[in-house]
């Protein structure tokens, strides 16, 4: 054998971060939920940021556990006008240049909930231990200097995603969604979503074209004599 | 023992190890970052780990590392917590039966004395062979073959065995017999270029979250999904045809999709002619399995079966992916050739997006099965019964050929001596029987029954009761090495920290055991790469060639595929191509399987299927995963799955608790009611011991030719005890308190 020193780890320093920049730069932050599979890495990877020190600002839902294996995972969808900042009576909730809506200021929250009642697709949390609004701020320590939020980095299924729209178009399918109405409220946001086609969304899998969803087991289709 | 194993798990733990060191708000800053991989599951993704001051502190993602590109599962995001764990072993144990802690701590020096007296006791009165080992495939390669080489030479044993034997054997034999090498067919790089990925009796979305990944770029490529389980897992939810097949039928669902693609002619005809043998035998077994007889068998409605084998048998391209679902029973060898022979017979081997294969479960399970801590194996996966095999390991041992034993008896069969008082001494490591075996009963009276126990582990598995010492080992993070996985791949696992306390690294304490056996001179190594070093020597020429790679080669190619037979030599990623098999005369080989029933089948008294398998925030035994706080909260306990037409004929609702009885035993815990799983069938995870392991209820049969128990296939009867008991609690959950509702 050669005599080479081998080029372990131990003792490496990580590498400089780069300077602050822009959270999304040429990125999109996408959610699809068809793909999720419920692992819950984002949820645990979510605490492990270096500001969120614990507490994880996912969501992350079972549909209907009794029916399906359905998960849906979800972030702050970072409006363009967000409602919560608009509905803040103290004006704990700011935006930064580059879009990111961030949790409130601890200083000015009230804790008085409004924002968790408007947003329209209910992210915000009031944390009681800290007494104030918590929510996804898209890792702002690692989105500002270059780096992947910690969901979208583990996600295992690609349900969570952080690219260019290039690379969604290039390798992924379905079409990009940003733009909501709730009511007569329009919303733009940051963050996609996915949908089949464009129009309505359905969020679960369930698109007609799986009937074996309907009766996984064949119950019916062996009862009918088929 | 003075204590109960209530009181031994208070004292040892599991305890929850639940922030990093110093807690959330510490605001320790990492010193450095190690790249390295995540100890649970063969994928071996890509992890750095943050490291201050010798102590691992969290975790970064590796974006480079290609077979995961930064993404993690659960187990692997918080894996840095079984660091500067409460539960750590930091001296070597004695059993004491006036301890109030049932052991007392003592030195290393008698530790290892006691040890070694008894060995020489034992197989002085006993025989050589009454003294076994027992050993484990998430250690790395070099401790896999240098434990290998001490069982053979320092203990002077043939009854060495590994866990190994409980997860993937079955398709180990089947790949080798049929295939002539046992390694994953393809890179994963591969499953995207398929037309059809063809799943069957594997959760990958929870024991192989991160092939999901590589499973939907396939789909973003236009393919189709077939998934056959009896539930509908969460990436099977996503399949576009779903076959969910009655526990222990898979060789019937199989056998007939092999049938319709015969009467439909949906057959390579070239490369069956060219490249395999056997093919007339294989039909002729199937001749009788119509898609409407194996509807009877299975419960898959004909149609369905039919449609699989119209994608399989016309497309292209295809990837058959199977794993423990399919390998754990007592044909666990025959439904690895019905996987295959539908290959064969369509081509699908050696070309871009074709290929079957086992997906490896444990941490190295691939690279912990080739180099000869199986009891019928030398390194490089040679037989240990072929003298030529013999004469070249021992000229690379510098023993007579005669100092190595021969043929010894597999895991299962080890403890079954044990109860049997053949074998009377055991030493194990990375292995906790009493979690993972079949029947735990069974093995609990067995290990009551050895004259002399010792472990090796870093935290007191629940094995340990059992144990007269246990010496305190090293986990993942403080040891180097090289393991391979899944796809075949060898990796490099670098330290982060040193063994803390007394712990020692598990290959010295091996060492220092055979140095104290009068054996040292086979056992002089000063680190791991010298076993590296000699691993790629031992294993030159066998099928498993590790010869052309190095430790630097790996750090700078990010992993070398083997077989790899020069440094030259890039690596083999997909086995096979031009349609060459590595058996004798180059061909692949179809075998003849009929459908056989499983071990033990429902009857009047145990009218109900049980299977048995993983949760995604889990690892195997639990002797790590339930002792890291988040993971425990994600899942705490073992819940049975049972449909809402069985569940309804019982009075059962989601969180009563349900008593579970098989012939074995019996078991009490919570109900979860979904339309998830087969109505004839229930499901229970395995991970936990005690009065929670399901192992409690399962069958000790074992396939004839692998030796693997038939985990997956139990009869039970199914009575509801009563409500819920205690409610189980998601303390991540806790914090976030609902805003009331305005006035």
């Amino acid at each position: 054998m050669t005599g080479h020193v081998v080029p372990v780890s131990i003792g490496r320093k990580p590498p400089p971060r780069p300077p602050r920049q822009d959270a999304f730069g040429e990125n999109i932050f996408v959610i699809d939920q068809s793909r999720c599979i419920g692992c819950n890495a984002c949820v645990q990877a979510c605490e492990e940021c270096g500001t969120h020190r614990g507490h994880s600002m996912i969501h992350l839902d079972e549909v209907d556990r009794a029916a399906s294996t359905q998960t849906a995972p979800m972030v702050c969808m970072h409006c363009e006008d967000p409602t919560c900042a608009e509905v803040c009576p103290t004006d704990a909730i700011k935006q930064n240049e580059d879009g990111v809506v961030q949790s409130s200021l601890k200083p000015r929250c009230i804790g008085c909930s409004n924002c968790v009642l408007a947003c329209p697709f209910g992210v915000p949390k009031y944390v009681s231990e800290f007494d104030q609004m918590m929510k996804c701020d898209m890792c702002y320590d690692r989105s500002s200097v270059g780096l992947k939020p910690m969901c979208a980095s583990v996600c295992p299924s690609e349900a969570l995603w952080f690219g260019t729209p290039e690379e969604f178009a290039a390798t992924r399918q379905g079409t990009l969604v940003n733009e909501w109405w709730f009511g007569n409220q329009y919303v733009a946001t940051k963050v996609h979503t996915v949908a089949d086609a464009p129009g309505s969304i359905d969020v679960t899998a369930g698109d007609g074209e799986r009937p074996w969803q309907d009766d996984p087991f064949g119950l019916n289709e062996m009862a009918s004599g088929e | 023992m003075p204590l109960t194993e209530q009181e031994l798990v208070a004292r040892y733990g599991p305890h929850l190890n639940q922030e990093p060191p110093g807690g959330w708000n510490a605001g320790v800053e990492a010193d450095r970052e190690v790249k390295t991989h995540c100890c649970f599951c063969g994928q071996q993704c890509g992890i750095k780990l943050k490291v201050k001051d010798d102590e691992v502190v969290g975790f970064e993602p590796w974006y480079e590392f290609p077979f995961n590109q930064g993404k993690l599962c659960p187990k692997g995001v918080k894996r840095y917590l079984q660091n500067a764990h409460p539960d750590r072993l930091l001296d070597p144990l004695e059993r004491d039966p006036g301890s109030v802690d049932g052991f007392r701590t003592v030195s290393w020096d008698h530790a290892l004395d006691r040890t070694v007296n008894e060995i020489r006791r034992i197989q002085q009165a006993h025989g050589q062979d009454s003294f076994a080992m027992l050993s484990g495939v998430s250690l790395n390669n070099e401790k896999s073959y240098m434990i290998g080489k001490f069982a053979r030479l320092a203990l002077g044993t043939a009854n060495l065995d590994y866990n190994g034997r409980l997860c993937m054997v079955s398709a180990g034999v089947a790949n080798k017999k049929a295939l002539g090498i046992d390694r994953a067919s393809n890179p994963w790089s591969d499953i995207p270029l398929a037309e059809v990925v063809f799943v069957i009796g594997a959760n990958i979305a929870e024991c192989a979250p991160i092939t999901t990944s590589w499973i939907w770029r396939a789909r973003d490529n236009g393919a189709k999904l077939i998934f056959a389980d009896p539930r509908v897992t969460p990436a099977a939810r996503t399949a576009d045809l779903f076959l969910g097949l009655r526990p222990g039928t898979d060789s019937a669902l199989l056998g007939a999709m092999l049938h319709v693609l015969i009467e439909r002619d949906w057959l390579d005809h070239d490369f069956i002619d060219n490249h395999t043998t056997g093919f007339e035998a294989a039909a002729e077994a199937v001749k009788d399995h119509t898609p409407r007889w194996a509807e009877g068998v299975t419960g898959v409605p004909a149609g369905r079966i039919e449609q699989a084998a119209e994608w399989w048998g016309t497309s292209k391209t295809g990837m058959l992916l199977h794993a423990r679902g399919l390998e754990h029973h007592t044909k666990g060898v025959e439904n690895v050739w019905a996987c295959i022979n539908l290959g064969l017979a369509t081509g699908k081997y050696g070309k871009p997006g074709c290929g079957v294969t086992t997906i490896t479960g444990q941490g190295n399970g691939q690279g912990g099965r080739e180099h000869g801590h199986k009891c019928e194996q030398l390194p490089g996966n040679r037989d240990i019964t072929n003298p030529e095999h013999r004469a070249y390991v021992a000229s690379v041992w510098g023993c007579e050929v005669d100092e190595i034993p021969g043929k010894g008896l597999t895991a299962q069969e080890i403890v079954e001596a044990i109860h049997r008082g053949e074998i009377k001494g055991l030493l194990s490591i990375c292995f906790n029987p009493v979690v993972s075996l079949p029947d735990t009963r069974f093995t609990k009276e067995a290990l009551d029954k050895l004259e002399f126990y010792a472990i090796i582990d870093f935290f007191l598995p629940e094995t340990g009761f059992h144990a007269d010492i246990v010496l305190p080992g090293s986990l993942h993070e403080e040891d180097e090495g090289t393991s391979t996985s899944l796809e075949g791949r060898v990796i490099k696992l670098n330290p982060s920290k040193s063994p803390p306390g007394n712990a020692r690294l598990d290959w010295e304490i091996l060492c220092d055991l055979a140095r104290r056996l009068g054996k040292g001179k086979y056992f002089p190594y000063s680190s791991s790469r010298e076993m590296f070093d000699e691993l790629r020597v031992a294993s030159k020429g066998g099928s498993a060639d590790y010869y052309g790679i190095t430790w630097e080669r790996i750090e700078q190619e990010l992993g070398v595929f083997w077989p790899c037979p020069e440094e030259g030599h890039p690596g083999i990623r997909r086995l096979y191509e031009g349609g060459l098999f590595y058996t004798e005369d180059g061909r692949g080989r179809f075998n003849p399987v009929r459908y056989r029933p499983p071990a033990e089948v429902v009857d009047t008294d145990y009218p109900v299927w049980l299977t048995t398998g993983r949760v995604v925030s889990q690892y195997l035994s639990g002797t790590q995963t339930r002792r890291i706080g988040p993971l425990v909260a994600q899942y705490p306990e073992p819940l049975c799955e049972i449909h809402p037409n069985l569940a309804g004929r019982h009075g059962i609702e989601t969180g009563d608790q349900v008593r579970v009885t098989s012939r074995r035993g019996s078991m009490t815990l919570p109900a979860r009611v979904v339309s998830t799983i087969r109505p004839d069938t229930i499901f229970i995870p395995y991970h936990w011991a005690g009065n929670r392991a399901a192992n409690q209820l399962t069958n000790r049969a074992l396939d004839p030719l692998s030796k693997i128990p038939e985990f997956k296939v139990s009869a039970v009867r199914l009575e509801r005890v009563g409500p819920p008991g205690s409610a189980v609690i998601d303390e991540r959950e806790m914090d976030l308190v609902e805003p009331k509702e305005e006035p």
